[in-house]
């Protein structure tokens, strides 16, 4: 055996072969920008994952049918004016998770954590929940009672009140045991202003706190994995760190709360409606050590699982250090962190390099690994 | 699909039954040590775990023996630590995310954020031994050109989620090969397990990745969402588990993988026979490792340099059965681990034979893989299965004794015999080139539909659906230019020093 020869013929063939990877890796980039399409003919769980099939299906089948310009901000909640010129963010959320009780809460706790979550980080301060609850025949009042108790006290402790609601009954077997569905409204402060267009390069990516912990203790908790580990939901309301955080860096631009699909979409989402880079540092991401395991076991990335008490936020760049200051001086955001940054190029690419330099694409999830958890 | 995970066994639950619980970061799961019931299991044994079974000891001065020799290649390692230490703040020490106790207070809900790594996973991870191994790895090359296939779907995903490939000297091509299980199941295959799953008594269980893989019309996914009862498992013997609890159906377990997850397969049908249960049976689709490295190096049309051999498969086979691959195709071998480390030092080995005008057989994954593999595992395998005497192989075609069906004693559990399957052979789609791409005879941008027709949302070709298929990770992972990757990636290494 030798050593393979080279020549300038094997160079400039390198550099042909090179040049027609970038052309293949543009066009793949042109028609990522394109709306996605919807091609199923029945929906799957995919749709409900909050990834790749969840947009195409809003896209192609819900904007198609209501839109209007409230609507297309697309945000976690609408932002709507009121004739007196004040501003009103209002939101809506169902929850359907298995099991109803798991470590660290209930549907309970989600169904109020969800919906204030979505106004606080549209940048509303959150007041009003409606509720409506899909019951199955047969469901124990006793249960309904604990649910019903943990909605108040989450509400209590976010500040909400519950003032309407529904109850709908439906035969046995025509629902999994309960379903909720919260609508909430929250009220914008007239100076605040937070929006993907304000986005820049050169901006913070802040995360206020550990990934993934939600969502994979509802998969263990279910059981059929096999999993034992003390690993706690972490639903709970973000609205008073958000509040930390607005008041320590004013300029912050836009936040999110990286519930289905994790924060791999939330990204995704901001890089793509920008038409920035979104480059995260693979290291600076929180993650337990024991999620990281259950992780691992099962091949899952932490990155698109879903946090119920976790925000992401982007400041500018010299507000990045009080807003962390902020942050980690309030119970919910201990943990955060400054997990990476915005740049210009490659345009809609959310990117995460580790720390010997490698770099890799955070793609949109595709498929649904972890149906059922909110 | 072959991930392997280091575990701590920390009970022994069940010693009739093999069962033994084991700790993974934490997490505890009761798991199968049958496979290592030879060789004897104490609490506190390292083992590897795969789908629920422990497939081998992890010896830990072999460990520390590999760490060992990649310091040594890394001949720039001290320099690089010291100089990496001075600037990131220790981060050397918590490779993976997991951040210092001292600067992150814990968070009051789940316990430790950090401090601790995952044994035998993070010291591999080793940033800045892996930036000094790059440095040797470009000096040894030199400006030598190198094609180096790694016959393993975990490599290949290995690959593109740590940038490996944008770390190495262009001189060196990584070629992505067939040793994705998911990835070569052909299309009628795949029809006949949606035509199982449409039986109105049965229950079809499968591992998670085998659900999107498209057949000629649609995928289990979507066999499922018109109403089939179509379960993902962890692990063969939760497919057992359901078959238990539930006496009035039928449960059939669509079994995919080389011989990394055919004694899994074994296992589970011996512990139905011993617990008498008649209503669980297997769809077969196991293959075999080594007739479709000889299909490649038969195959006129590539030229490589040297394997970076599988890894997992070997802790059960050896390395004995790769021995053709120097002595009759004159190529060098590398069996090779899982972590960013282990490919790096693996490239090396590869290079160093090279440059040295040796050709051998060498064990980089020497804390799991013994030179003789696992005797136990091969026994059951020959137990419970036999040779098929052809098997088609997704874009390679059909290759002879390449694949595993149940052996006669295990005839009342094959699926293939209890049921009428329509047993069709499905042309792959004109368009797809994933035999092109199996043989690593083109890149999967190469590919006409790579990106375009075919992506991970709407794949034609299998090697688009498992995560380890080297279009998925080449789209999900790699989709970036190499200089934007550099740049990147510098910038990084630039904050930190």
């Amino acid at each position: 055996m030798s050593p393979a020869v080279t020549s300038d013929g094997a160079q400039a063939s390198r550099e042909g072969h090179a040049s027609r990877e970038e052309q293949v890796i543009d066009r793949i980039t042109a028609i990522r920008k394109r709306r996605p399409r919807l091609i199923d003919e029945v929906v799957t769980l995919a749709h409900g994952a909050g990834g790749k099939s969840s947009a195409a299906l809003v896209d192609a089948v819900f904007i198609e049918a209501f839109r209007n310009p409230e609507l297309e901000q697309l945000g976690d909640g609408a932002v709507l004016t009121l004739p007196s010129g004040e501003r009103l963010a209002f939101s809506t959320d169902s929850f359907v998770v298995s099991p109803l009780r798991f470590p660290g809460g209930s549907i309970g706790h989600l169904a109020v954590h969800g919906t204030v979550n979505d106004l606080a980080v549209s940048g509303a301060v959150p007041r009003w929940l409606s509720v409506a609850f899909v019951i199955e025949e047969g469901f124990a009042v006793g249960d309904l009672r604990e649910i019903v108790a943990d909605m108040a006290a989450a509400a209590g402790q976010a500040g909400v009140t519950l003032v309407t609601g529904d109850t709908k009954v439906v035969p046995k077997g025509a629902a999994d045991g309960l379903y909720i569905t919260t609508a909430g409204v929250g009220i914008i402060p007239a100076d605040r202003e937070l929006s993907m267009a304000r986005v820049r390069p050169g901006d913070k990516v802040l995360l206020s706190g550990t990934l993934a912990d939600h969502g994979m203790a509802v998969m263990l908790a279910r059981g059929d994995l096999g999993l034992e580990a003390d690993i706690r939901s972490d639903t709970a309301p973000v609205s008073g760190a958000v509040e930390a955080l607005l008041a320590a860096a004013p300029g912050t631009r836009w936040m999110r709360d990286p519930t289905r699909g994790g924060l791999g979409t939330v990204c995704n989402e901001l890089a793509g409606a920008v038409g920035v880079a979104v480059i995260l540092d693979e290291e600076a991401l929180p993650v337990t050590p024991l999620v990281q395991g259950a992780c691992d076991l099962l091949g899952i990335d932490p990155v698109y699982v879903a946090c119920e008490g976790k925000f992401a936020a982007v400041v500018p760049a010299d507000e990045a250090d009080d807003a962390l200051a902020a942050l980690r001086g309030h119970p919910l955001g201990r943990d955060a962190c400054v997990i990476g940054e915005i740049r210009a190029d490659p345009e809609g690419v959310v990117a995460l390099r580790n720390a010997f330099g490698g770099t890799r694409i955070v793609d949109m999830l595709v498929g649904d690994p972890l149906p059922r958890i909110c | 699909m072959c991930l392997g995970i280091p575990g701590q066994v920390v009970e022994i639950t069940d010693p009739d039954a093999y069962l033994a619980k084991v700790d993974v970061n934490g997490i505890k799961r009761s798991i199968s040590v049958r496979l290592l019931a030879d060789s004897g299991i104490d609490i506190g044994d390292w083992v590897l775990v795969h789908v629920g079974f422990a497939m081998a000891k992890i010896d830990e001065r072999e460990a520390t023996a590999t760490l060992d020799a990649v310091r040594r290649m890394g001949k720039a390692y001290t320099d690089e630590l010291d100089a990496f230490r001075s600037t990131a703040g220790g981060l050397a020490n918590h490779a993976k995310g997991t951040v210092r106790s001292d600067k992150w207070p814990l968070n009051s809900q789940n316990p430790p954020l950090k401090g601790e790594k995952m044994k035998f996973a993070d010291e591999f991870r080793d940033p800045a031994a892996a930036r000094a191994l790059v440095k040797s790895i470009t000096e040894l090359a030199g400006d030598g050109e190198y094609k180096f296939m790694e016959v393993c779907g975990g490599h290949t995903h290995t690959i593109y989620r740590h940038g490996l490939e944008h770390l190495l000297p262009p001189s060196i091509e990584l070629v992505h090969g067939p040793g994705c299980p998911v990835c070569v199941i052909p299309m009628g295959r795949v029809d006949d397990a949606i035509w199982l799953a449409g039986r109105p008594d049965v229950i079809f269980t499968t591992f998670g990745d085998m659900m999107r893989v498209p057949g000629s019309d649609g995928s289990l996914l979507e066999a499922r969402a018109r109403g089939c009862d179509v379960r993902f498992v962890y692990s063969p013997l939760d497919a057992l588990r359901i078959a238990v609890d539930n006496p009035a159906k039928q449960i059939v377990y669509f079994a995919v993988g080389f011989e990394t997850t055919a004694p899994s397969t074994a296992v589970t049908l011996t512990r139905a026979r011993q617990l008498g249960v008649s209503n669980f049976s297997v769809f077969c689709n196991h293959v075999t490792i080594v007739p479709p490295i000889k299909a490649i190096l038969d195959s006129p049309d590539l030229r490589l340099s040297g394997f970076i051999g599988p890894g997992h498969v070997s802790t059960v086979v050896g390395n004995r059965p790769y021995r053709f691959v120097p002595e009759v195709y004159g190529k060098p071998i590398v069996v090779t681990g899982f972590e960013p480390l282990d490919i790096l030092q693996s490239v090396y080995m590869l290079l160093a034979q090279l440059r040295e005008g040796r050709c051998e057989v060498e064990n980089q994954y020497s804390r799991v893989v013994r030179d003789e593999g696992n005797p136990a595992a091969l026994a059951l395998l020959a137990e419970v299965f036999e040779l098929r005497a052809h098997f088609e192989w997704r874009g390679l075609g059909f290759i002879s004794q390449s694949a595993l069906k149940l052996s006669a004693a295990y005839a009342e559990f094959d699926a293939e015999l209890l049921y009428s399957m329509p047993g069709l052979r499905v042309a792959d789609p004109k368009a797809c080139q994933c035999g092109e791409v199996l043989k690593g005879v083109i890149k999967p941008w190469e590919c006409k539909v790579f990106g375009t027709a075919c992506t991970p949302e709407t794949p034609i070709g299998t090697c688009m659906v498992s995560p380890e298929g080297a279009c998925a990770a080449y789209y999900n992972f790699g989709r970036l230019h190499r200089e934007t990757a550099a740049l990147v990636g510098q910038q990084r290494a630039a904050a930190h020093g």
